[in-house]
């Protein structure tokens, strides 16, 4: 493995991106979790989906698209439907959650009618779907890094922020907070990383990576800083060792990871519930005061 | 109706004054001719049967609601030129709508009352740790810094919400509801907590609730609402008008008010 990693420059890539996406997919998706939009990456992803089967369309018929990287008609669409998201949202105030159906059925509605122009499905999409380590290019690690940069900084910068959004948005709005400039720029950072994501996990798949380090997370951590660090560290744990493993096991990469993910899930469940038990007493008594 | 406050109160000048306002959705008129006036210092309660218009009242002086008719003055200032937001502090009513597994611990919900003081792109210093642990101390809730939000009672939650408003240290602190949730054996204290922080920070309190059972021994004033204001001034006399006064206000829920009364142990 060491060896290939010197020797195979498809295999560094994959291995720097799924480092990067290890950090920036769970760094968001806690924030994503904790507002109850787990299910908004589903449907940037087929959003996704829908601009790179039109560029791999347009690659075929126009001579002008030739070459370029799908990724970016990607990013393109995930962030137009992104602001769609948005805009249903307002439309929608007391069923939010609809705006996720309009745009994910939408995206795979797009979707399927590119792929047929273009004379059905190749190992191209195919890769896009499940994800696929020899497909990283050096462009796209370079676009990954550029965008994980963008992404840490500006959660940086808006931390405060962020969270306060999360945790009480009717507070957040009275105080002032330029709540709708900010849930823009990070719907917009969701829709990016969505983008730079599958490449690796897939389309299918890049929504467990927001999500599930998160809930396992939640399950253990105090805190907020904390759930952000036991994410992305699950996140890491899932990415590299799912890469490893489908290394030496020949697997598919996405979907080992995603199932680490899930074992790790599991895990801190049963942690979990092993700590409640022993804390039993302490519980019993807390839930006294409080009747 | 205006009513004369007190001599003393009235060389103090008012935090909140408010003239002449009314306040319609579509046909509805919630709040008719209200004429109210808050001297800073005071802890005035605001009670009323449900929908009696308080949270209304209290969405146009936070400015969450635009002005209808009439005028809304805030530190002597008119609402609509009002920017310094920060000099109030809200405590908004928490306790049904709250997400409890929230992961963020007591010691960061306190913190974010900081965020619009602070300002964007900038992050929490050593200055501003130490106000919010001032914050929660005021409010008996330091010991329980590290603990996640969503494992206290009902009771010390309000307590850190009130710390979050606290942080950004405001002249005047609004309270929507703020004993719903709080167990009935600990209403007490939580009062006495109140007063400390009016008596001892001299901050000027603001607190709307339904219950009136025995209110008007733990505030300074009372204003009685429903649709108009029927009775404002000192808790002492409205201890002697209650009964005249809430029939007017409560009218149906008479019935309601005199048990609540005897509930009060009065």
């Amino acid at each position: 493995m060491i060896q290939g990693l010197l020797h195979y420059e498809f295999l560094q890539n994959a291995f720097l991106t799924g480092i990067l996406i290890g950090i920036i997919a769970p760094l968001l998706g806690v924030f994503i979790v904790v507002r109850r939009l787990s299910l908004i990456a589903d449907a940037l992803s087929h959003v996704t989906l829908a601009g790179i089967a039109a560029s791999l369309l347009l690659e075929r018929s126009v001579t002008a698209f030739t070459g370029l990287n799908p990724i970016y008609m990607g990013m393109v669409f995930s962030v137009g439907g992104a602001l769609f998201i948005e805009k249903l949202r307002e439309v929608y105030k007391s069923y939010q959650e609809l705006a996720i159906p309009i745009i994910m059925s939408g995206g795979i509605g797009l979707s399927v009618i590119f792929i047929s122009l273009a004379n059905g499905f190749n190992t191209d999409l195919f890769s896009y779907l499940f994800g696929s380590v020899s497909a990283v290019s050096r462009t796209d690690l370079f676009v990954i890094l550029a965008i994980s940069i963008v992404v840490i900084v500006l959660i940086r910068l808006l931390y405060k922020e962020l969270f306060i959004l999360s945790f009480d948005e009717e507070y957040a709005k009275a105080s002032g907070i330029a709540a709708k400039s900010i849930h823009f720029i990070f719907i917009v950072m969701v829709a990016l990383v969505i983008a730079a994501s599958m490449r690796i996990v897939g389309i299918l798949l890049v929504s467990s990576l927001m999500t599930l380090p998160v809930a396992a997370s939640i399950r253990i951590a105090k805190g907020f800083k904390q759930t952000i660090f036991y994410s992305i560290l699950f996140g890491e744990i899932s990415v590299l060792g799912g890469l490893i493993l489908s290394f030496y096991a020949d697997l598919a990469p996405g979907g080992t990871i995603v199932m680490l993910a899930v074992l790790i899930l599991i895990f801190t469940i049963i942690i979990k519930k092993v700590n409640i038990a022993k804390n039993y007493n302490i519980k019993e008594e807390q839930l006294g005061e409080r009747s | 109706m205006i009513l004369k406050i007190k001599a003393s109160e009235q060389m103090m000048s008012s935090i909140i004054e408010i003239k002449q306002l009314t306040y319609r959705y579509d046909k509805d008129t919630v709040l008719e001719n209200i004429n109210l006036s808050i001297a800073e210092g005071s802890f005035l309660a605001i009670v009323g049967p449900n929908g009696s218009g308080k949270s209304t009242l209290l969405k146009l002086i936070l400015g969450l609601l635009k002005l209808q008719k009439g005028e809304i003055h805030l530190f002597g200032q008119d609402i609509n030129k009002f920017k310094d937001w920060q000099r109030i502090g809200y405590v908004s009513q928490k306790a049904n709508s709250f997400n409890t597994d929230f992961p963020a611990t007591v010691f960061e919900v306190a913190a974010s009352g900081l965020t619009k003081r602070i300002g964007m792109f900038r992050r929490i210093k050593k200055e501003h740790e130490d106000k919010v642990l001032a914050a929660l101390e005021a409010v008996g809730m330091k010991q329980y810094q590290s603990r996640n939000i969503g494992e206290l009672s009902g009771g010390q939650q309000q307590r850190v919400f009130i710390a979050r408003a606290l942080v950004s240290e405001p002249q005047l602190l609004i309270l929507d509801e703020p004993t719903v949730g709080v167990d009935a054996e600990n209403v007490n204290a939580f009062y006495q907590m109140l007063d400390e922080l009016n008596k001892n920070k001299g901050i000027t309190l603001m607190l709307v609730t339904h219950d009136i059972g025995s209110i008007s021994e733990k505030v300074s004033h009372v204003a009685c609402l429903n649709k108009r204001l029927h009775f404002h001034g000192d808790s002492k006399e409205f201890e002697n008008l209650r009964m005249e006064d809430m029939s007017k206000a409560y009218g149906y829920d008479m019935q309601l008010l005199t048990h609540h009364h005897e509930y009060g142990g009065r």
